[in-house]
């Protein structure tokens, strides 16, 4: 199984805060790994970094077989990054929105219907300006805009936040689903009861680094 | 890469669609600059038919400005830039695709603003072939800078006082340069303003030559 | 690593500026006595000339400067992945450099005025030189303000030594815009911008005042470019304290 993330004393500073302090972690193709930890924890800051969207000042860092330190750019194309905001254009219609990140993404037009019902956003409101949702809908909006483009590498920030119970429990079935077929998927969640069902994995992080990890590989 | 262009510049004209921003703020705003000019210049109608050209680019750099800010505003917002760095496009793609929407937007604010000068300031149009040339040239600098120095500002605070100051001292050749093609094109003047519209074109390529280059660049954070 | 505390890096003189800057006040007095006293006064325009001995080695000089600065900021954005410190060092000087290069933009147009003030009777003309030194200040100016935004460092580095290319570039398009609209509307009465023939010992005492005004820039922008080594290093240690004592917290804590 080859491996989707590997860091090994990765140090990552953001501005003038080490926010990744010698973090080793090694993800494989297929897993589903949760991440935990307090505020401050590090969390985001590793899911960047995965991205990435953050350097890594020290250590080494491999993320889909690419060289972290070379190129971070190099396989963005291949993740789906879903953060503490929705990257929503708030001024477009629902169905718009999710159709230019299809097609950003290189998806087909088609693709965009079944991502919306897939997530369960109904149809009434595909043609509302996304500014007028409410905050779970919206959430809604961002997971499908991640789902159609069908990324090999999922890195979902707190993705169950402002989501219903109903909701709730479709994502973890997508997620499921994903990663049957292949996907990697890494979320961090303080949702630990609910979703720690879905994870094969489960890891602890604290100051920036690992602190508990239930399956190291 | 030229689809990845047309896509990214629908995305930005179809928000501009739903928001109505240019058509419902920035263009009454901008035609409220020339009225506002006029009384500054105690209405004197031979005073504004000679300054026409120049007042008009004026408003056309208040307005374009806005323009430009409004065009980075939707994209920082919602950590939308985040989005455009993890995604497939490629930043020339992205550099053309904002600055062709930013042309369309400040071309229609044109439309408006000319139609402006026409009647408030009573100007007659000598050679209408330089004066859409001239305007042409101009909005194509206008918004390759536009988009070009709105990225070196983005996300950044303070941003809102930050690329009026950054962006004017870039803007002033294009404001020099389409004055006096106007100028010429409205016969208030015998100048060569078919050297002004090149040099406004000269301009734009020079921009979207760094743009090329250095957009990616300045995406990235950190 | 050098603490800031412990350092002799504590001043930012050194041998080589101590000499340097001895000179520059050396080269500095030479000049105002040349310049003052025994350099003749113009035919045409009397003592008034003596203003350009300041003023035409500062827009030289700033040129230098603004040059040195665009350098740099090349240097800084091709070494950045090769060097540990990933070219910092450039990014400095280009940042010292500018901040030089703006003061003496602003001396140059400070003379300016005053010397148009005396010799045409305003403060300000529309002429090419003039026009463009101001829009040549306000450009760097505006990159000075860019350099002090708070945002992450790097970011603000990479963006300010894009900035810096453009801005360069755009010297001379702006340059021969300006000049060209100016002979364009050239008034046929004022001899808008003429400076006085330069020969003999004006032109030797102008000569002498530019590498006066040399020396005194290079000191400037060598203690200028040591205080911002002083900032980011005082900067790395706050740094390097909060990764220690944050792996300090977490060994056996939580």
């Amino acid at each position: 199984m080859s491996a989707v993330v590997e860091f090994e004393e990765v140090v990552a500073v953001a501005g003038a805060f080490p926010v990744l302090t010698g973090l080793d972690l090694r993800v494989d193709q297929g897993e589903v790994v949760l991440l935990r930890g307090e505020n401050g924890a590090g969390k985001t800051s590793f899911l960047r970094a995965c991205a990435g969207l953050i350097s890594v000042s020290s250590g080494d860092a491999h993320v889909l077989g690419f060289d972290m330190r070379v190129d971070r750019r190099a396989p963005r194309r291949y993740i789906g990054l879903l953060g503490h905001e929705n990257n929503l254009y708030r001024d477009l219609w629902v169905r718009e929105h999710v159709e230019f990140r299809a097609t950003a993404a290189g998806a087909a037009e088609s693709d965009t219907d079944a991502a919306l019902i897939r997530v369960g956003v109904s149809k009434k409101l595909w043609t509302v300006p996304i500014g007028s949702l409410s905050a779970g809908q919206r959430r809604k909006v961002a997971i499908a805009s991640l789902v159609v483009g069908r990324p090999r590498l999922w890195l979902l920030d707190e993705p169950h936040a402002s989501l219903d119970t109903e909701s709730r429990e479709n994502l973890d079935l997508i997620l499921a689903e994903a990663s049957q077929l292949g996907a990697t998927i890494i979320f961090a969640s303080h949702e630990s009861p609910l979703t720690q069902g879905i994870a094969s994995r489960v890891i602890t992080m604290g100051g920036g680094r690992v602190l508990e990890d239930s399956g190291a590989s | 890469m030229l689809a990845e262009t047309l896509l990214v510049a629908r995305k930005d004209l179809r928000v501009e669609w739903r928001a109505k921003i240019a058509l419902g703020q920035v263009a009454p705003l901008a035609l409220l600059i020339l009225v506002v000019l006029a009384f500054a210049l105690d209405a004197n109608s031979s005073l504004l038919e000679l300054g026409a050209g120049g007042l008009y680019w004026v408003a056309v750099l208040y307005g374009g400005t806005l323009l430009i800010q409004r065009s980075f505003d939707v994209e920082t917002d919602d950590g939308n830039m985040d989005a455009f760095r993890m995604s497939a496009i490629g930043a020339p793609s992205l550099f053309l695709g904002k600055s062709l929407a930013l042309f369309v937007q400040i071309g229609l604010l044109e439309l408006v603003l000319g139609s402006g000068i026409a009647v408030l300031y009573n100007v007659r149009v000598a050679d209408w072939w330089l004066l859409l040339v001239a305007a042409a040239a101009g909005t194509v600098a206008f918004s390759v800078c536009g988009v070009l120095w709105g990225a070196m500002s983005a996300g950044l605070r303070v941003r809102a006082t930050l690329l009026p100051l950054l962006l004017v001292p870039v803007l002033v050749p294009i404001l020099l340069a389409g004055s006096r093609a106007f100028e010429t094109a409205l016969g208030v003047r015998a100048d060569a303003g078919w050297t002004w519209a090149s040099l406004m074109l000269v301009i734009a390529a020079v921009h979207t030559a760094i743009g090329f280059g250095a957009f990616g660049f300045l995406l990235e954070e950190g | 690593m050098t603490s800031v505390t412990h350092s002799k890096a504590k001043m930012t003189a050194t041998a080589t500026t101590r000499v340097l800057g001895v000179l520059a006040i050396a080269a500095t007095a030479l000049m105002a006595v040349l310049g003052l006293l025994i350099s003749p006064a113009d035919v045409i325009q009397g003592e008034a000339v003596r203003m350009l001995y300041i003023h035409v080695p500062s827009i030289w000089i700033a040129y230098g400067a603004f040059v040195l600065t665009s350098v740099s900021s090349i240097l800084f954005l091709r070494g950045r992945k090769r060097r540990e410190d990933r070219g910092r060092h450039y990014d400095r000087l280009a940042g010292s450099a500018a901040e030089v290069g703006v003061v003496f933009t602003g001396i140059t147009l400070v003379t300016g005025m005053l010397w148009g003030k005396v010799t045409w009777g305003t403060y300000w003309q529309w002429d090419a030189r003039l026009t463009t030194t101001v829009l040549l200040f306000v450009t760097y100016l505006g990159y000075l303000a860019l350099r002090r935004l708070p945002a992450d460092p790097i970011v603000r580095s990479r963006r300010a030594a894009v900035m810096a290319l453009i801005s360069f570039i755009n010297v001379p398009i702006v340059h021969y815009s300006v000049d060209w609209w100016r002979t364009l509307h050239q008034k046929a009465s004022l001899s808008v911008g003429r400076r006085p023939e330069i020969t003999g010992e004006m032109y030797w005492t102008l000569l002498y005042s530019t590498l006066a005004v040399t020396i005194v820039a290079a000191w400037l922008i060598i203690h200028r470019y040591r205080v911002i080594r002083l900032e980011e290093l005082r900067d790395e240690e706050a740094l390097a304290a909060l990764i220690s004592s944050r792996l300090g917290k977490d060994d056996g804590s939580n």
